[in-house]
């Protein structure tokens, strides 16, 4: 940087320091394309031709409740996913009511969802199917919670791609104390749950 | 009492949950045929729509340089930076730009488990390329957030150096601080505080759009306030810009010193032409002489007094933030109840394991702020010497460094005019 401004103040010939200057251009315009391409390449070396997503890791989900209030939109990409065939279909559900209800019925002071986007329907005596409404769902995981500490664990928290922004900085990441949320290839999308597995501890 | 409770159940617990690691409800059968429905997922924004996204940036730089060197046409400029604003800022929201890029490419360069697409390098290199050939034309308006400066600039003023000048040292900050903070893994400080992304996405945290607001009002009278005092990927361009093999001019021939666009530049980036005659007694080369034996002495001053501050900067980073949050636990012996200590207790990592990650992190950062810090300490040797460097100019011509080849000067030149009037191919606005 400093070494083609510093010859300048010796008064030369006319014409020669012109020349030099170039010289010394010349040698910085050609650090400049090696070093763009040095990085060019080695970033090339750990590229991928996909593009990155985020979304949340189930396993690690704690449902601590801040992808509802930390996301840049005001309602959350983060919206409550159900896995059917995880599902119990149970009467009592720990994502859809309240601990210790009275009734097990759609009165809104049962419902354990804040934005009652939780939708229980009957199916068959003793069964119920339960539909996550995204329009309403704001991801703050109370469901989650229940569903995981006393069901099967097939409502869980994803990110919704239709929704989310894609922020190249995700704002949730910052914040998650699970470190959940993480960036996966666009094809894959989703970190659906499989299967029922034993919450830690 | 109430410790042993806990072991106990927490014992029960995980022989129940090793026992059941079945599903604890079993998917019901139903007698009435009914068909759980399927999960529904909408997948991602398609993957060509990312390579499109390249492409279009390749183009705008294109059309950009060739209005900005080929056309002189400060409307063609305004259209593209118009198409600029619509594409990548409402139609894309944003992400990625060239200017987060910045923190993805540090990641891929130090995180060993990072992988980066490679249309954010492609996004990275393209603008540092052009800029290398051409001068800053992606600055001009091919970024949406210059594009968004350059409307909003309607009554622009001109800065006084004594501000102007101080303050253009804190991109190289924010770019020392945006590296190290990447480098680390702590976070994409750049994105995060990018001012105007919550104008497009209609969204964002209160503090930033109060932030995104001021600049833009400031940006009415103050040309391009965040290109100039905050960029960070402007620092990379001007470098660039400095040694590019073409770049614009004023005039598009010959200069005729008629001074008429003295004060044209919104962002003072027009230097003007110097008394060739001043006579050069011994004072100005003992300065310098004097600078550069003092360089090494501000290298090693600016490495120190950053060093200094790495424990505070490191706590940014959240392994560093939770092992200091466990470390007042066991000293008080107290438990703060937030999620993250929750987490990691509930997660059965080792404290001895957590403390060695958050050393090694706190290593980095000591590392990274010397280092920061002695090229923040070079780079400030260099802009003293160069106020003790004659420098020899006869035109009215724009600083390669900071020109953004906004091409708003145009209009000025007479020069321009006539050009115009004799081939009106040319389109002088």
């Amino acid at each position: 940087m400093s070494e083609n401004k510093i010859d300048t103040t010796k008064p030369t010939q006319p014409g020669k320091p012109i020349k030099r200057r170039d010289f010394l251009k010349n040698g910085l315009r050609a650090a400049a394309f090696l070093s763009i391409a040095s990085i060019t390449g080695y970033s090339l070396t750990k590229s991928m031709s996909d593009d990155l997503v985020w979304q949340i890791d189930p396993n690690k989900c704690v449902q601590c409740g801040r992808c509802a209030t930390t996301c840049v939109l005001n309602i959350s990409a983060v919206k409550c996913m159900h896995i059917y065939k995880m599902c119990g279909y149970c009467d009592l559900c720990g994502g859809y009511f309240k601990p210790q209800v009275k009734n097990l019925d759609t009165a809104a002071e049962n419902q354990l969802c804040p934005t009652k986007a939780l939708k229980r329907s009957f199916v068959e005596t003793p069964y119920y199917q339960y539909d996550v409404d995204e329009e309403l769902c704001n991801g703050c995981g109370k469901c989650v919670k229940g569903c995981g500490a006393f069901g099967n664990g097939s409502l869980h928290l994803q990110i919704n791609h239709n929704v989310c922004k894609n922020c190249n900085q995700c704002a949730i990441s910052k914040v998650c104390p699970a470190d959940a949320i993480i960036r996966i290839p666009s094809k894959k999308g989703y970190l659906l749950k499989t299967g029922f597995q034993a919450p830690k501890s | 009492m109430a410790k042993l409770k806990y072991i106990l159940s927490s014992f029960l617990l995980t022989v129940i949950y090793q026992l059941g690691n079945a599903q604890r409800f079993p998917a019901p059968e139903f007698e009435s045929g009914h068909i759980p429905p399927k999960t529904q997922t909408i997948a991602p924004r398609g993957l060509g729509w990312e390579y499109l996204d390249v492409i279009v940036l390749f183009l705008a730089l294109s059309i950009m340089t060739w209005f900005v060197l080929k056309k002189r046409s400060r409307k063609g400029i305004f259209w593209t930076s118009i198409f600029s604003i619509v594409y990548f800022g409402i139609i894309r929201v944003g992400c990625v730009c060239s200017v987060g890029s910045i923190g993805n490419v540090t990641l891929s360069l130090f995180q060993a488990d990072y992988v980066i697409p490679v249309t954010v390098i492609a996004f990275f290199v393209l603008p540092l390329i052009f800029t290398l050939l051409f001068g800053r034309t992606f600055c001009a308006g091919v970024c949406f957030m210059g594009a968004v400066q350059d409307l909003v600039n309607i009554k622009p003023v001109s800065l006084p150096s004594w501000i102007s000048k101080p303050l253009s040292a804190i991109p190289y900050i924010y770019l020392t601080l945006a590296l190290l903070l990447a480098a680390s893994g702590a976070d994409f400080i750049i994105c995060r505080y990018d001012p105007f992304i919550g104008f497009f996405r209609m969204n964002a945290p209160f503090g930033m759009l109060v932030f995104g607001a001021a600049i833009l009002i400031l940006g009415i009278f103050v040309g391009r306030p965040y290109c100039r005092f905050l960029c960070p990927y402007g620092v990379l361009l001007s470098w660039m810009s400095k040694i590019s093999f073409w770049h614009t001019t004023i005039t598009p021939t010959a200069c005729i010193q008629c001074k008429l666009c003295d004060s044209s530049c919104p962002i003072d980036a027009i230097d003007k032409p110097v008394n060739m005659n001043t006579e050069t007694d011994g004072k100005g080369r003992n300065r310098l002489i004097s600078l550069i034996i003092l360089l090494p002495l501000f290298i090693f001053l600016g490495g120190f007094l950053s060093s200094l501050l790495y424990k505070p900067l490191s706590t940014i980073h959240p392994t560093v933030k939770l092992a200091e949050e466990i470390k007042w636990e066991t000293e008080n012996n107290k438990k703060t109840e937030s999620e993250e200590s929750k987490t990691f207790h509930a997660s059965g990592i080792q404290i001895s394991q957590l403390f060695t990650d958050a050393g090694h992190v706190q290593t980095i950062f000591y590392a990274g702020t010397w280092l920061g810090g002695s090229l923040l300490g070079l780079f400030f040797g260099i802009s003293l010497l160069r106020t003790s460097v004659v420098r020899r100019q006869t035109d009215y011509e724009p600083n390669r460094g900071n020109c953004v080849s906004c091409g708003k000067c145009y209009k000025y030149c007479p020069v321009q005019k006539q050009v115009a009037e004799v081939s009106p191919k040319t389109d002088g606005v």
